[in-house]
């Protein structure tokens, strides 16, 4: 293909500006994090070693990722067997599953919250005051993401005739279900994998009206005294989503690249 | 049944007295079926006829709302497609995209089983049977449509079916592509000698592969014979018309006999006594140029070897469709619109219908 010289410019000055508008933000980041407290001239790394010595912070980074990787687990042991069961077995049931899996998109997250404070109580008292009783709200939270990823993996193969295909060879439900459907959605399930993470991680209105001290709520805590920490935690929790998602992108490139010519 | 069934081990199949009724719609309507071992069934009809219900009922993927299927004298109600040993191949492209060619045809063995030695050896085998041994390697996303449904024959073979089961296999494909493959199912199949339900809606399709052609209308059989039989002794209207092109021509039966365009013709079992019309075959007229002749020549439709001409006589309906008749292309060609002919009806007996 031939691309015209003004298009070339016009394309990069575009993707000069693209990258402007994401990397400078994450540099002022950077910038503000080093800085030392109070004007003073110079560089430290402080900030980012607070994030390991301040045992308020550090619990809270590490429930928070605990909660992503539970809130994963949760998302595709409900989600992923539910949505296949029913395009197979019961069609006519797709709307509803839809229907139910967008609302909590629908509603405000402070009036969710509102309506489930009182079940917190209960879950408090069943089960303890560990910030990881949020995996419950998070589930239903990343529901509507996490259903349009595994959704449009979905509708992109045959589902119904592979699977006539496999029970046709021996193959039970369970199996249909683990050893061809889900290899073949992987990558939706993936995607929505990683963008439940990336809700997780920047979740503040649960886990604040609900008094669990999450990674964002113990930043937005240290930011009135210590901001460089602050940043320095948000800088490095856009990192690791960032770095998933472009995982995933070449992931996704290379099982692309296996299945042509 | 043909010679070259004996001595195979295929199973054989009885659907007896199957009905499926979805809401107000009866897709089966008391479908009974018996398939020899080793035989090759077309099952032949418009789409809607129930073909398809039939045969997903025989592989567990529909059940009947009454009836039962039986294979090799087993009763198969209540067992599950996963039980039920089939192999299938789907209208639509059905390999499994994550899996390479080799590893789709093992598939159903590695659900048995077998050793992974065990299960390359058959699959390579069932690849080589369909010439794409040297394919082992891809995924379906690097085949053609026929090659896919290749690979989809051998993986439903692999697994020592009971019976193959074939839900309109060549749709998908191009012309040329879906006749050399027809051949070639047929050649595999009478290799392995499994029982087979080919579903087509294809009339040259069964016609060219099956022993016998079952073809279906709403929901029932009309006519389950060779497709020689078929095609000569049609027992129904519907078939005479679904299969193979057929006039509609005035005529008067007496005595076993009917009248048609002045010539005395005998007529099939089924036929009506008194006036009626006539089913012919168009190859069954033969046109001869005759300044006398009370035919003349519409049109004429080059088809290679052969050409159909349409021609009118006189006392069809007004505004009915020309009459057609297939000659050797030499003699047609010689013929032009508007000429006259004398038209001729060979003695071959004909169904005569109610007109």
């Amino acid at each position: 293909m031939t691309h015209s010289r003004t298009f070339r410019i016009l394309r990069a000055l575009g993707l000069l500006a693209f990258g402007a508008f994401f990397f400078v933000p994450l540099l002022a980041l950077l910038d503000f994090s080093t800085q030392v407290p109070g004007d003073a001239p110079g560089r430290t790394w402080d900030a980012w070693t607070y994030m390991v010595t301040d045992e308020r912070l550090r619990s809270a980074i590490v429930a928070s990722l605990l909660l992503a990787v539970l809130t994963v687990t949760g998302m595709v042991v409900l989600l992923v067997p539910t949505m296949i069961w029913v395009r197979l077995r019961v069609p006519r049931l797709n709307r509803l599953v839809e229907f139910l899996c967008l609302l909590p998109l629908t509603i405000p997250a402070l009036v969710i919250v509102v309506g489930i404070t009182n079940v917190y109580s209960w879950v408090y008292y069943l089960l303890g005051g560990s910030p990881l009783t949020l995996t419950f709200a998070y589930v239903v939270l990343v529901l509507p993401y996490s259903y349009r990823a595994i959704d449009s993996a979905l509708a992109a193969i045959d589902v119904t005739t592979l699977a006539e295909a496999a029970r046709s060879l021996g193959a039970g439900w369970f199996t249909v279900i683990t050893r061809i459907v889900v290899p073949n959605i992987w990558g939706g399930v993936l995607s929505a994998a990683f963008i439940s993470v990336a809700l997780v991680l920047g979740e503040y209105v649960f886990s604040s009206l609900l008094h669990f001290d999450t990674l964002p709520v113990a930043m937005a805590a240290i930011y009135k005294s210590y901001a460089q920490a602050s940043m320095a935690a948000a800088l490095a929790s856009m990192t690791l989503v960032a770095v998933l998602l472009l995982g995933l992108t070449f992931l996704g490139r290379r099982r692309e690249r296996k299945g042509m010519a | 049944m043909t010679a070259a069934h004996e001595g195979r081990q295929g199973l054989e199949v009885e659907l007896d007295g199957l009905t499926r009724v979805y809401g107000s719609l009866r897709a089966l309507d008391d479908f009974s079926l018996r398939v020899q071992p080793g035989e090759l069934v077309a099952l032949l009809g418009p789409s809607g006829c129930g073909k398809t219900t039939a045969l997903r009922i025989l592989a567990g993927l529909d059940q009947q709302t009454s009836g039962s299927v039986r294979v090799g004298g087993r009763d198969l109600s209540g067992v599950p497609a996963n039980k039920r040993d089939m192999g299938m191949v789907f209208q639509a492209y059905s390999l499994f995209p994550h899996l390479t060619v080799l590893d789709n045809v093992a598939f159903g063995l590695k659900l048995r089983g077998r050793s992974r030695s065990a299960r390359t050896e058959r699959a390579r085998e069932m690849l080589e049977l369909v010439g794409l041994h040297e394919h082992g390697d891809r995924y379906a996303a690097q085949l053609s449509g026929g090659q896919q449904q290749r690979v989809a024959l051998a993986r439903a073979l692999a697994i020592e079916p009971a019976v193959l089961l074939l839900d309109e296999p060549l749709s998908a494909l191009d012309a040329k592509v879906r006749v050399q493959l027809r051949d070639e199912i047929r050649r595999v199949q009478l290799e392995v000698g499994t029982t087979t339900l080919f579903v087509t809606h294809d009339q040259e399709e069964a016609l060219a592969v099956a022993d016998r052609v079952g073809v279906m209308n709403a929901g029932r059989m009309e006519q389950l014979a060779a497709p020689i039989e078929l095609y000569n002794s049609p027992a129904t209207p519907f078939v005479a018309s679904f299969v193979g092109l057929s006039n509609r021509l005035p005529a008067e039966v007496a005595d076993g006999e009917a009248s048609v365009l002045g010539q005395r013709v005998p007529v099939l079992d089924g036929s009506v006594t008194g006036a009626g019309l006539a089913l012919v075959r168009p190859e069954s007229i033969s046109l001869e140029p005759s300044a006398e002749g009370h035919g003349t020549v519409v049109a004429i439709g080059f088809l290679g070897p052969v050409s159909r001409v349409q021609f009118t006589v006189p006392g069809q309906p007004e505004g009915a469709e020309p009459l057609l008749a297939q000659l050797a292309s030499p003699d047609a060609t010689a013929l032009r619109p508007g000429d006259r002919v004398d038209v001729r009806v060979d003695p071959a007996p004909v169904l005569v219908v109610a007109g």
